[in-house]
């Protein structure tokens, strides 16, 4: 007997089909030439490569999130079978399984060891005052805390970026190893170009990037478990947990609500474009329409109708967690139709420069077909402004979910989100001294992911699209080349 | 050749120009100098680095490009040296300029008027609104266009591209420039417009005593505006002599190559000389002559060291190892019109492909309804035939509906009246099914080969395309050997499968497009302009590959141009056309040499060329082309036509029978006329 | 001119339309008049006769689309369907589900929204473009680099974090406004300063590196180099040449939300407690007033077609090639 029960949630199939899919897309690049040229000129550029590293990172853990399962049950009085919890736990609940257990009472601050409001505290001696009484995990091996947490948290600290150091010189050694061999150089000569940060791919940057995530890993792993570092929010959970967790909610939404869309985008927008008459007319009615309606308010008043729907059907759904994902996925949808009409436009007008150009029309004075023209001809040339579209809608998208889950049309409040953390940490917003850390913990891993993500879609763009060319400035080319003028050495 | 007199003096100028993480080094040395009141032509092919020589003059280079080293002397001071502040006194005052393509070069939402006001604002005298516009007009005026004084609220739009460019040139010599420097000021227009710009550009040098430094691919050109001509190859001037001495003797190979490879009458029955391989890339330093690898005359110390620049007669220059001994290859005598080679007369063959009336109208949709307000009549008319194995050229300027003819033809467009017979079949009633399986026996080439090619699609991909949709070729080894077969015929290796198309010059995928209609096995070819993106020497090739291909395949050709040299040496019949109709057609040397319609004389006579064959006379056409949406009435010609007879503008003029084989439709010589 | 309008308007129809069939399916098909009398209701007054006494006191007692039992036009017109839409065409909105005159608030609701979407759009515009203009003047050089690099920062970072951040400072820190709600007149001043400051700082990052890419493309066209060729100086060239031009795509992206600037900003106007539009939306979405979504779905399609038609128009201002047929 399994040991445990898989769940797969519907999000959690399309996470899985999407990251399949990006590795054979992967694959396939890798074999044909004219597309890995233009992806060598994203692996070619030191910003993008470090936001790349930042992006695997919460993909990582957004990835961890995302395999579910139901542990059993104690089984209890010798019944047969088994019994499954009706909580459904991923791979990053057991993981961070410290972070998950340790609920305090309510709120403390970060690296607190008391509680942030004053309770009646019943003392050894039978006396009642009130104070801050101490946490029941955080700082809790300390004897002294007003002595002790100042050190232990330094020493902590210290360990961990110590062990992260030593992983990373070690990575950083075989790398440097690696790379010898193949270019048959010494390792000296490669770790000099490397430092010089020369070469095809930003080494670089690319180690410095792991070396701040290294660090960041250990110091979580080693101070988490013994302190809020986050600290908790009302009803004591662990902020950092809550915001770890609310890293697949955000990726779900950034990605599955363009993929969603896309075949539509993709299908209408280039027959509205190769096709023209009455296809085009209405398929731009089409867009016109969904366009001209408020998206706010499509959104919300779809998201309200989604709401009624579960309402009223809850024997549809066997646990909390698939009600949720449902209405995740939804949202997604419904973001995603609001969303799709400028990728549809912008394929039309393509398409429509597209059909006009002399290989189409030699594929038609050949007599083939229209769908083949489509598949062969057109399709495969508007696919850079899909993946330019795709990666710049990404970083709105985790925007937006924020936006909505304040507004009340967003993710399920059983969802952890940053929309959510932020929507239900403004109700302290008033309370003196502020409860600021909900807050601050969530814009700050939104800021890394959509950071990283404008960043990396800035360059894929530069890289992808053929205007981009003209826009780039070549100032650190330039001044490589032509930092020395050159003497006058003459052979003419 | 220094001295202190020259008006412009160009020392060891170099220009690099970043490029990804290499540096190309697009100007590599280039020395020379300009007199008052000259004209220099900076003759080269594309990627020579003419148009980068220019720019540094001005120092206007793209941002990924510096001068590195070298001086450009003006009047004796230093360009090069100058701050940004002083340089831009310079322009437009001291050195005026004028680019390639006038559609591009002005201000889309700026009045001409305007836009030439702003140098009369920047360096000039003039003062005052009223003072200012009539200065404008006066500079419209000059470059002969009507209605000046109206013009000056017009927008760039509204003119035509002959417009545009004297309006560029009235620009440029708003502020009295002492040089005007031209970048292929012609080559985007037709040739009659062509004409009438470069004699307007000789006129005012005549009467303001300017320099011209001219910068053009085109020999013809050369011939006619140029008091000395500099040759550019890969960065460096490889010769540099007066007119009379260039055009005599040719010294330098590649000078000589480039009048080899030019089409025309003269040639018909020989293989137009080529050029092998291709420019090299300007990354690296060279050891030798960088023409070397393309050279026929190639000898040892070509390889090994880097040519002196010597004179090698009195005023001419050359960047060469040759002595007079090696040079065994007799200089090339361009030839003129009048030594023509006998054509072989038609042989009364069956018509292969036969066109009656075919019409093509584009409808214009207006008001609240989009009801159709008017007619675009592209194609109004047209009737030709061709027999098998022969070449048709059709011939005329942009916009006159030549394309819409093929198209027509082929059916991609339906016509919207006339029919087109194809061995026997109608193909303008044809069902949709039925003309796709015919579609393999007329094919179409096109004239830009970068834009014919899917740049997605490997080269075997590209050409197996049409063979699937087909069905030629039982299976995939067999189409697969067909198309190595075929690759060969266009003289492009087996290897070349594989590739893609951007790994290919220009005159390679121009092969593979021929490739791509080779492989279904047609009888009829439309050729689309397929010479005319591409630079002289590998037009030469392409030409002889088509011509090659005509006498082993039997293949028929429908060729449609605007150069009347390509004409001459590939045509057998020729048609002209005219704003959707044809005016004159019949064999070759009926329309090229005894010209019946005004139009092809004066198109004949618009053409630049080398030597001017004696007593022919010059014929300038005034204005442009009328727009097809409203032809003038009668003979669409009559506005333009020096000729004309009060006839002209009533009724429309019915086709004539000069010969057997050569018709023109000119009131000139109706029955009553002549 | 006016062919091209009228035309807008015949198509505009059709849309508007389509807009009333989709809200009506999402609102009333899915969810229909009897749950929404349920919910307005409460759980415990939930009787048979309660329903559909609430249906006929909010009009809602007919069939959806058809009523088979009228006759000839009656069977389209004597429907929930026709009576909730045709109103809206000639904007009269009804009743709210708890019986306010639409109409009425959002002619209230209006002017506050105005106060503060208007400044941010114009003065959002003009810091915008200054700044990509300053970045493309300063091209290729540290300046340039910085200013995208802030951008980008800029516009990654969530427009919540601007309001809360810009009330902490602000309101509670430095008490120099108050922290929500709003007064008519001149005293609406103190209220509105922030949110317009707010509302305009947190467009910048992706308005300015927008600009700065029309910018960039329209300077490396060949009229550029033609105007640098005549000798004008760099900020001449900028502004005659390049800024005329690039006001093409600019006005694509910005004359379409003129109109829709009337329903104001739905976030910024609940957090500072502004009586706006966009705060009514918010209030009526929670409210689950669906009178009132639907009036503001109509009333945001009719201002995004006018925006079209406002863009299209714009147009032949900034484009003498573009003329309106």
């Amino acid at each position: 007997m399994m040991p445990f029960k898989p769940v797969l949630l519907w999000t959690d199939l399309l996470i899985f089909l999407l990251f399949a899919g990006v590795a054979a897309f992967a694959l396939y690049v890798r074999r044909h030439e004219h597309l890995a040229a233009s992806w060598r000129r994203v692996v070619r550029d030191p910003a993008g490569m470090a936001a790349l590293v930042v992006l695997v990172a919460y993909v990582a853990i957004g990835l961890m999130d995302s395999v579910h399962f139901r542990l059993p049950l104690a089984n209890h009085g010798g019944e047969t079978g088994r019994y499954y919890s009706a909580e459904v736990l991923s791979l990053l609940d057991v993981v961070a399984s410290p972070l998950r257990e340790h609920v305090e009472k309510t709120y403390s601050a970060p690296f607190a060891t008391h509680l942030y409001a004053k309770e009646a505290i019943v003392l050894p001696d039978g006396r009642r005052i009130r104070g801050y009484p101490r946490l029941k995990y955080g700082g809790a091996q300390l004897a002294h805390p007003e002595r002790e947490r100042g050190p232990d948290i330094l020493y902590t600290a210290l360990a961990a970026a110590g062990k992260a150091a030593l992983l990373w010189a070690l990575l950083g050694y075989g790398l440097v190893q690696w790379l010898a061999r193949r270019q048959r150089r010494s390792a000296a000569a490669v770790w000099a170009a490397m430092w010089r940060g020369g070469g095809e791919i930003p080494w670089r940057s690319l180690l410095a990037t792991l070396g701040a995530i290294l660090l960041l890993v250990f110091l979580a792993i080693g101070l988490g478990p013994k302190y809020h570092v986050l600290g908790t929010d009302k009803v004591g959970q662990d902020v950092f947990y809550q915001a770890l967790k609310s890293i697949r909610t955000g990726l779900v939404i950034g990605t599955l609500t363009t993929l969603v869309m896309l075949p539509f985008a993709l299908l209408l927008g280039i027959m509205a474009g190769y096709l023209r008459g009455w296809a085009d007319d209405v398929i731009q009615y089409i867009y016109t329409t969904l366009n001209s309606i408020p998206s706010v308010l499509l959104i919300a008043a779809a998201v309200l109708i989604m709401q009624v729907y579960i309402e009223s059907n809850p024997d549809l759904f066997d646990t909390v967690a698939a009600r949720a994902d449902i209405r995740l996925l939804f949202l997604c949808i419904i973001l995603g139709v609001t969303s799709w009409t400028g990728l549809c436009r912008l394929l039309r007008g393509e398409a429509l420069k597209l059909r006009e150009l002399d290989y189409v029309q030699a594929a038609q004075a050949f007599g083939v077909g229209h769908w083949r023209i489509i598949s062969r001809h057109i399709l495969p040339n508007v696919m850079h402004i899909v993946l330019i579209s795709v990666v710049m809608d990404f970083s709105g998208l985790v925007l937006a979910e924020a936006v909505l889950s304040y507004v009340g049309v967003g993710v399920d409040p059983s969802t952890q989100s940053w929309g959510n953390m932020i929507n239900s940490a403004r109700l302290e917003m008033a309370r003196e001294p502020m409860v600021w850390w909900s807050l601050l913990a969530a814009f700050v891993f939104m800021f890394g992911l959509v950071l990283a993500a404008n960043v990396f879609a800035d360059v894929v763009r530069d890289a992808f699209d053929p205007h981009a060319e003209a826009r780039r400035i070549p100032s650190a080319v330039l001044s490589r080349l032509f930092g020395r003028r050159p003497d006058g050495e003459s052979h003419g | 050749m220094a001295d202190g007199g020259h008006l412009l003096q160009v020392e060891r100028l170099r220009t690099w120009l970043a490029s990804g993480d290499a540096v190309v080094r697009a100007v590599d040395g280039v020395s020379f100098s300009l007199e008052q009141n000259q004209t220099f032509a900076l003759l080269g092919e594309s990627g020579c680095g003419k148009s980068m020589t220019a720019l540094s003059l001005m120092r206007l280079l793209p941002e990924n490009g510096r001068i590195v080293s070298g001086s450009v002397r003006l009047h004796g001071q230093d360009l090069t040296a100058l701050p940004e502040v002083a340089m831009r006194g310079v322009r437009g005052r001291q050195i005026g300029m004028i680019f390639q393509e006038p559609m591009l070069s002005l201000n889309p939402v700026m009045p001409v008027g305007e836009q030439i006001a702003e140098v009369l604002h920047r360096h000039g005298p003039v003062e005052g609104r009223r003072a200012v516009r009539g200065r404008v007009a006066e500079l419209l005026r000059a470059v002969g266009i009507p209605d000046a004084a109206h013009r000056f609220d017009a927008y760039p739009f509204q003119l035509s591209g002959g417009m545009k460019q004297r309006v560029m040139i009235a620009m440029s010599l708003a502020g009295k420039p002492d040089l005007l420097i031209a970048d292929e000021p012609t080559t985007a227009l037709d040739v009659t417009i062509q004409a009438q710009v470069l004699q307007l550009m000789r006129d005012l040098q005549a009467a303001s005593g300017m320099s011209i430094l001219l910068i053009t691919h085109d020999l013809g050109v050369v011939a006619e505006m140029a008091h000395r001509v500099a040759v550019m190859y890969a960065g460096e001037i490889v010769e540099l002599a007066d007119r009379e001495r260039f055009f005599g003797a040719p010294f330098h190979p590649y000078s000589r190559k480039l009048f080899a490879a030019l089409p025309g009458w003269g040639k018909r029955t020989q293989k137009l000389e080529v050029i092998g391989g291709s420019v090299p890339s300007l990354t690296g330093t060279f050891r030798g002559c960088r023409f070397a690898p393309r050279c026929d005359l190639v000898w040892g110390l070509c390889h090994e060291a880097v040519p002196p620049w010597r004179e090698v007669s009195p005023g001419q220059w050359a960047r060469c190892h040759l002595t007079e001994g090696r040079r065994a290859a007799p200089a090339v005598a361009p030839a003129g019109l009048r030594e023509a080679a006998p054509v072989p007369v038609a042989a009364a063959g069956e018509a292969l492909l036969r066109v009656e009336d075919l019409r093509v109208h584009f409808p214009v949709h207006k008001g609240v309804f989009k009801r159709v307000a008017a007619l675009v009549k592209a194609v109004d008319g047209v009737s030709l035939s061709i027999q098998r194995g022969r070449t048709l050229a059709l011939v005329g300027e942009s916009g006159c509906g030549k394309t819409t003819v093929a198209k027509g033809i082929l059916q991609l467009i339906r016509p919207s009246g006339g029919r087109v017979y194809f061995a026997g079949t109608e193909l303008t009633t044809l069902k949709r099914s039925t003309l796709r399986r015919r579609r393999g026996e007329f094919q179409f080439i096109f004239q830009d080969p970068y834009a014919s090619l899917n740049p997605r699609m490997p080269i075997a991909d590209i050409i197996e395309e049409g063979m699937v949709a087909l069905g030629v070729g039982a299976s995939k080894e067999e189409r697969h050997r067909r198309i190595d077969d075929i690759l060969a015929q266009v003289g492009l290796s087996a290897e070349a499968r594989q590739r893609y198309p951007h790994e290919f010059s220009g005159g390679q995928r121009q092969r593979v497009a021929i490739a791509r209609a080779l492989a279904v096995g047609p009888k009829l070819i439309i050729c689309d302009e397929p010479t005319s993106a591409l630079d002289v020497s590998v037009q030469a090739q392409i030409l002889n590959l088509l011509k090659r291909l005509q006498d082993e395949l039997g293949l028929t050709y429908l060729f449609i141009t605007h150069n009347l040299s390509v004409v001459e040496y590939l045509a057998h019949d020729v048609a002209v056309m005219y704003l959707g109709r044809i005016v004159e057609q019949g064999s070759a040397p009926e329309v090229l040499g005894r010209p019946a319609h005004p139009y092809t004389r004066a198109l004949l006579s618009a053409v630049p060329v080398i030597e001017r064959a004696a007593g022919r006379p010059v014929m300038r056409l005034q204005g442009d082309p009328p727009s097809p949406l409203a032809p003038p009435p009668g003979c669409h010609f009559h506005p333009r036509c020096p000729e004309a007879l009060p006839i002209c503008s009533g009724t429309e003029p019915p086709l004539v029978q000069i010969s057997p084989t050569h018709g023109t439709r000119c009131h000139l010589h109706g029955p009553g006329i002549s | 001119m006016t062919g091209y309008i009228v035309r807008r308007i015949l198509y505009a129809i059709p849309i508007l339309i389509g807009v009333n069939l989709l809200t009506f399916a999402l609102f009333f098909v899915v969810n229909t008049p009897d749950d929404m009398a349920r919910i307005h209701l409460g759980v415990k007054h939930v009787t048979p006769q309660a329903i559909a006494k609430w249906k006929r006191e909010h009009g809602y007692d007919k069939p959806l689309l058809l009523n088979p039992g009228r006759r000839g036009l009656e069977r389209f017109t004597d429907t929930i369907f026709y009576e909730k839409s045709v109103g809206m065409f000639a904007f009269r909105f009804g009743r709210s589900d708890d019986g306010r005159d639409i109409g009425y608030d959002i002619r209230t609701r209006m002017g506050p929204s105005l106060a503060i979407a208007v400044p941010v759009f114009m003065l959002g515009l003009l810091v915008n473009v200054s700044f990509a203009l300053l970045m493309v003047f300063f091209r290729g050089t540290y300046l340039d680099f910085w200013g995208v690099v802030l951008c980008v920062a800029l516009m990654s970072i969530s427009g919540l974090f601007y309001i809360i951040a810009g009330q902490y400072l602000f309101s509670k820190l430095w008490h120099l406004v108050p922290i929500s709600g709003f007064a008519g007149g001149l005293s609406a001043f103190k209220f509105v300063i922030l949110p317009i400051a707010i509302g305009v700082v947190s467009g910048i990052g992706s308005g300015a590196r927008w600009y700065r890419t029309i910018f960039l493309e329209e300077a490396g066209k060949d009229y550029v180099r033609t105007a640098r060729a005549k000798g004008l100086s760099e900020p001449r060239v900028l502004f005659r040449h390049v800024l005329a031009n690039a006001m093409i795509p600019i006005l694509t992206g910005s004359v379409v939300v003129i109109p829709l600037l009337f329903m104001g900003s739905l976030i910024t106007e609940s957090f500072f407690g502004i009586p706006g539009l966009g705060s009514y939306t918010i209030d009526a979405i929670n409210a689950q007033d669906f009178a009132i979504v639907r009036a503001m779905v109509f009333l945001g399609s009719v201002l995004y077609i006018i925006g079209l038609v406002l863009t299209d128009i714009s147009y032949t201002l900034v484009d003498p090639r573009v003329r309106l047929e």
